[in-house]
Parts: C-alpha cells; sequence; structure tokens
C-alpha cells in the first residue's frame, strides 16, 4: 500500500474506478446483446438479424410474414426472454447471499434453498404424482418455507451470517438426504422425471411461467437496489453498521428475503438449474477487480450465462437437445476455472 | 495469576482427555452394537464365541464374519476419516462450509464411477473403489494447481472456488450421462446415497492402507492448523511455512477423504458439520479438534448405520440417509444453543 497524498490522487483512483466500472458493464450488456441475437438467430431454420428485427416490430408495424414470425415471436422470444429473467434472478439471488453472508460459497444452491425446492418438488412428482404447474408451486412453497425454516432457527435475538450458514448446511443435509431415500424408493421412470426437473430447462418457456416470474422480478428488482445500498456498511461487520446508523436487523432480514424471492420464483420456473447463481456474482467480480458495485453486472453475467448455456444445450449435439441445466455448470463454472487460471495478479479475489 | 492460568488451563486439558477416553468406550459400545443389532439379532455371546472359536457351519458365524464385521470395521474407519478430512480441511481454508463435498472430492469420484458404469459397464462395487479414489485424486489435483497459479499460491479463497466451481462442472456431466443412460441412474442412484450394505473384507483391504496413511499425517497437522487460523500473516511471522501446511492439509484431507468415498460412497453431512460440534465441545485448540472429530464421526456414521438397519424391516436405510436424517436436527440444535467458535 502506497501512501496516497492529498486529495486529488484519491479524484484520480475513484475516476479510474468509476471508468472500470462503466468498462465492464458496457462489455457485459454487449456481450448480452450477441447472446440475445444470436439465440433468435440460430436453429434448423437461422433468421437474419434484420428479419429479427422486422419480427419484433411486426405487431407495431404490421409488417407481417407468419413464418418467421411464428419462429421468432413463439418459439424463441419466450425461450430467451425465460434465460434472461431467470438468470437475472438467479444471479442477483447469489451475489446478495455471498455477499451479506461474506462468504463467496454461500449461494443458495449451497446453504439449502435450492435444495428445499427440489426436495418439495421430488415430492409432489414421486410421492404426489403431480406434473406441471403444480410441480413449480411446490417447489416456490419449499424454497420459502425452507427459508423461512433456516432463518426462524438461526434466529437467537438476531441472526448472524455465521449460523446462517451452518443452519443452512444443516437444512441442505435433510433436504437431500429426502431426494436420496426417494430416489432409491421410486420406481426408474418417476426417477428420471424428477432428475429432468431437477436439472432444469428451458423447454416449457411460455407466458405461463414467463409473467410469474416477471411480475416477481418487477417487484423484487427496485426492493434489492434499495437494500443493497445498505449492504457496503454491513461488510464491515455489525457492530460498524449498527455504529454508522445502518439498522442492521431490518437491511438482512430485507436481503434474506430479496435473495430468496429471487431464487425460489426463478426455481418454480425452470427449476434449480445449477451454479447460476454461484458462479455469477464471482465472475462479475473478477471483472470488476475491486471497482465496487457488482450488483447489475452479476445479474448481466447471470443472464449472459443462461443465455449462452441454453444455446450450447440445444446446439451443441446434433439431434439432442441437453436441458439447460447440464450446461450451466460446464459453461458457468468453466468459465470462473478460467478466470481464476488466467488472473495471477495479486489480491485479484476479494 | 499465572499459576490460576495454569490451573485453568490444565484442568481443562484434564477434562478434555477425560472426554476422549468417554468417546473411545461410546465407540467401543456402537462397535459391539452394530455386530449384534441387524435383521437376525446375534447375542453379544454368539458374537464371541463366533470369533474366538469359528464354526464354518453356523448361520450367525457366517453372518459375523462376512457380514456383519467387516461393515464395523469398514464404518468405523470411514467414520474417522470422514471427521478428520472435514476437520482438517476446514481448518486448512478456514471455510465453515469447506468440505470434501464442496471441493470437488465427491464430484470426481461420480464422474469416475459414472464413466465406469455408463461407457465400461462395471458393475461391481469392488471395481467402484478405485475408480472413486482415482477420481478423487485426479479431482483434488486439478482443484490444487488451478488454486495454486499465480503469486500468492493457494489461497483458501480460491481453493474453495475453485472447488466448487469444479463440483458445478463435475455435476453437470454426471447429470448428462444420468439423463441419456437409464441404466446408469439405476446403479448410481444406489451408490451416490452413501451406505455400508454389501462391503465385504477385499474393500476393506483395499482401502485401509490408504486411511492408515490418512490418519496419521492428518493428527501430525494439528500443528499448523493451530498456526494457520491465527491468520496466514502471523503463521508466516512464528516461522511457518504457509503453502506447505495447506499442501500437507489437503494431502491428509484428500486421502481420507478419497478412500472414505471409495469405501462407502459419498457421504456428505460427516466431515460438514462433526468438526463444528468438536469445535463446539473443545474450542479453538485443533490438537483436541482433530481427535475428538476422529472419534465422534464413526460414533454418528456407525450409530446411523445400526438405526438405519432396524428401523424400517424388512428393508434398510442407506447411512447416508440417516446420518442426514438424524444428525442434521442434532447439529442444528446445537448451532442453536451454542456460540460457536467462528473459525
Amino acid at each position: 500500500m502506497t501512501v496516497l497524498a492529498g486529495s486529488d490522487g484519491i479524484h484520480a483512483i475513484r475516476r479510474s474506478l468509476a471508468a472500470r466500472r462503466r468498462r465492464v458493464t458496457v462489455i457485459l450488456l454487449v456481450a448480452l446483446l450477441v447472446a440475445i441475437t444470436a439465440s433468435l438467430y440460430f436453429g434448423d431454420y437461422p433468421v437474419a438479424p434484420a428479419d429479427i428485427v422486422r419480427s419484433l416490430l411486426s405487431p407495431v408495424t404490421g409488417d407481417v410474414n407468419k413464418g418467421v414470425d411464428f419462429i421468432v415471436l413463439s418459439v424463441r422470444l419466450p425461450r430467451t426472454v425465460l434465460a434472461i429473467l431467470t438468470g437475472i434472478a438467479f444471479a442477483l439471488s447469489g451475489a446478495i447471499f455471498q455477499t451479506l453472508l461474506r462468504n463467496p460459497l454461500a449461494s443458495p444452491d449451497i446453504i439449502g434453498i435450492s435444495h428445499g425446492a427440489s426436495a418439495a418438488a421430488v415430492v409432489c412428482i414421486v410421492v404426489l404424482g403431480i406434473s406441471g404447474i403444480g410441480v413449480s408451486l411446490g417447489a416456490l412453497a419449499g424454497a420459502l418455507a425452507t427459508a423461512l425454516a433456516i432463518y426462524g432457527l438461526a434466529w437467537r435475538g438476531g441472526v448472524t451470517a455465521y449460523r446462517i450458514v451452518l443452519v443452512g448446511i444443516g437444512m441442505a443435509a435433510i433436504m437431500s438426504a429426502v431426494i436420496s431415500y426417494l430416489f432409491t424408493r421410486a420406481r426408474l421412470n418417476e426417477v428420471q422425471e424428477a432428475l429432468a426437473w431437477l436439472v432444469g430447462s428451458l423447454n416449457a418457456a411460455s407466458l405461463n411461467n414467463i409473467i410469474p416470474l416477471a411480475a416477481a422480478l418487477a417487484v423484487l428488482t427496485p426492493a434489492t437496489i434499495y437494500l443493497v445500498r445498505g449492504l457496503d456498511v454491513m461488510q464491515l461487520g455489525d457492530d460498524a453498521a449498527m455504529a454508522l446508523g445502518n439498522r442492521v436487523e431490518w437491511t438482512r432480514l430485507g436481503l434474506i428475503l430479496v435473495a430468496v424471492g429471487h431464487a425460489a420464483f426463478a426455481t418454480a420456473a425452470v427449476g434449480p438449474v445449477a451454479f447460476v447463481a454461484f458462479v455469477s456474482g464471482p465472475i462479475a467480480r473478477f471483472l470488476l477487480a475491486g471497482a465496487g458495485g457488482g450488483f447489475l453486472q452479476s445479474a448481466l453475467v447471470g443472464a449472459t450465462v443462461m443465455l449462452g448455456s441454453d444455446m450450447v444445450a440445444q446446439h451443441a449435439l446434433p439431434a439432442t437437445q441437453l436441458p439447460v441445466g447440464v450446461v450451466t455448470g460446464i459453461f458457468g463454472a468453466g468459465f470462473l476455472l478460467w478466470l481464476l487460471a488466467a488472473s495471477s495478479r495479486e489480491g485479484r479475489v476479494a | 495469576m499465572a499459576s490460576t492460568v495454569r490451573t485453568y488451563v490444565g484442568n481443562q486439558q484434564r477434562m478434555l482427555g477425560l472426554g476422549l477416553v468417554g468417546l473411545v468406550l461410546i465407540v467401543t459400545t456402537v462397535g459391539f452394537l452394530s455386530v449384534t443389532v441387524g435383521a437376525r439379532a446375534i447375542p453379544l455371546a454368539e458374537v464371541w464365541t463366533a470369533l474366538t472359536a469359528f464354526d464354518p457351519n453356523s448361520t450367525d458365524h457366517r453372518i459375523v464374519w462376512d457380514l456383519r464385521l467387516p461393515r464395523t470395521l469398514i464404518g468405523l474407519l470411514v467414520g474417522a476419516a470422514l471427521g478428520l478430512s472435514g476437520a482438517v480441511l476446514q481448518g486448512a481454508t478456514r471455510n465453515p462450509l469447506a468440505d470434501t463435498s464442496i471441493l470437488g472430492i465427491h464430484a470426481g469420484a461420480a464422474v469416475f464411477v459414472v464413466i465406469g458404469i455408463a461407457v465400461f459397464g462395471i458393475g461391481q462395487l469392488s471395481a467402484y473403489v478405485w475408480l472413486a479414489f482415482m477420481g478423487a485424486g485426479a479431482a483434488m489435483v486439478v482443484v490444487y494447481s488451478i488454486a495454486s497459479l499465480g503469486r500468492e499460491g493457494a489461497t483458501p479463497v480460491k481453493l474453495a472456488l475453485v472447488g466448487a466451481a469444479l463440483t458445478a462442472a463435475l455435476s453437470s456431466v454426471v447429470s448428462a450421462v444420468l439423463l441419456t443412460s437409464p441404466r446408469t441412474l439405476d446403479e448410481l442412484r444406489f451408490w451416490q446415497v452413501g451406505s455400508l450394505a454389501g462391503r465385504d473384507m477385499s474393500i476393506l483391504i483395499q482401502v485401509w492402507p490408504f486411511l492408515a496413511f490418512g490418519v496419521v499425517l492428518a493428527l501430525r497437522t494439528a500443528r499448523m492448523l493451530d498456526g494457520l487460523s491465527m491468520g496466514e500473516d502471523v503463521a508466516r511471522s512464528l516461522g511457518q511455512n504457509v503453502p506447505l501446511s495447506r499442501g500437507v492439509a489437503g494431502l491428509a484431507a484428500v486421502v481420507l477423504a478419497g478412500a472414505a468415498t471409495a469405501a462407502a460412497g459419498p457421504i456428505a453431512f460427516v466431515g460438514l458439520t462433526v468438526p463444528h460440534v468438536a469445535r463446539a465441545v473443545t474450542g479453538p485448540n485443533y490438537r483436541w479438534i482433530l481427535p475428538y472429530s476422529m472419534l465422534l464421526a464413526p460414533i454418528l456414521l456407525l450409530g446411523a448405520d445400526v438405526i438405519g438397519r432396524v428401523i424400517a424391516p424388512p428393508g434398510e436405510v442407506q447411512v447416508g440417509i440417516v446420518t442426514a436424517a438424524l444428525g442434521a436436527p442434532f447439529f442444528i440444535a446445537l448451532v442453536r444453543r451454542r456460540k460457536l467458535a467462528a473459525l
């Protein structure tokens, strides 16, 4: 650490950090736009970019070409929109948990929230024989109930990050035990159906699962923007944050509610797609390299990872369509591993 | 003043030592229970004659020698290995969530087993042992070499991130295979819950040298972990070689967890939680945490196995399920009641 002389130096550093933040945001936005275009373009019937724009605008302009419009608006667009929305929701959920609990491993798919949703869904499929929207509702209820249980059990005149993490892994263990038990007891075809749901897929993309998720995000995202302002102070530790006038307990409860909401609605829509929540935050933090911010960038990374993974899943193997959850792990985690390996400078992982 | 402190510390040490003796007694008791209890109850006296004067024509004697004894010994060793590896990894990475399941070891083992089943059509437990062991070792080598790239070497955060990322990537591979091959899913769903059933002496003979080596190595890391727990800078200023310490601790954890996973399948809960229980009893000193974890874990594992045998007759519930179903509520209660020592 060098001693910084005068306020000029500090201003210069602030300016360069802000510039870096802007640069990363622009790069991520461009990447997302490229991914969106590609996801509308690729397929058995490629649609030229000009046609994509015309199709997207056709409800307004009245310039209709039925065949192309059907492919773009009814087949590819719902899938793309759902990928973006779930990517954003998973990424924000993971980034909030990782920052709030001050542990890069503390994403909802490790501290029990996803396990709760999965266990509820497997119960619906294997025990109750439900499929379709019922499974989604079950998963939503499971995620919320598990989160509530974790918070309630970690409460002892207030909660601490450490206690939430530990209670969370306890809940995760119980829920995975439930899943494993049902897997060994059920018939193989039911297990296959449950496994397909657990992997997560965008195949069922339609307005039926886009609208609830979009509505949830419309409420949760402004709440996130409002609440994360308190998060920077809480990074200093509970006592310091309290001394600076932050209502730690309320901010934390609010953030947990928002993060759980993101994860729960996204899981209900597409299943517990693995590790989007886990990798988005670290990737964004890596690109930012300590330039502050992180939530907007995490959301952009999440959407891109989801969309990119889905394209790989659809087109990587001829004649086979993989579910997106098979690829997110390889795609997202592979990217994170590459980042970790590529950065050899000190202090890059914060 | 100094003498009061010394008396206090001395008393505490004596209590912890007594606790250790108590744990050894409980482990022994659970071991005996595991030999006697099961679908066919065998009284202790009969077990004793089976051990001292084996009669090949007696069904009871055959059950003791062929089924119960290997199962009990594997349970004891696997339990000790899981507890120790969890404690060592949490100490070396200073992360309460660090565990062999998160650091890529289980996923590596699972990938190799899945490929063994799906591609080479391997179907015996004894062949899984080597596959799982190779997979665990390969995963840890990858995790460690990626994490140690760069000037600062394998920092705890990088280890944890790389491990979790590799786990993510490998589980994707596993689910891809499982989705396309129902036969593999049918085999793997019984392997991946973690179980002590159906293991015979040949499995024990394959894994025990690794387990013994791992236990010795792990118990020797206590002083290094105590140093690391004060922070890297303090450890270094006390003359400790930090990368070497982490390397030795990592090696011990991999050997133990790899061998345990090879013998009994991936059991996540034990290694993750038992060290926290041990820490709640002993305080932050690894010279006590390690032996306590090593003895508490087999009590949990073998106890859960005994319960799993009798809880759902005529079938059995796999030990991986019972440890989580019984252990997790206990663990949560402990987290609530105690002011846990943070890492």
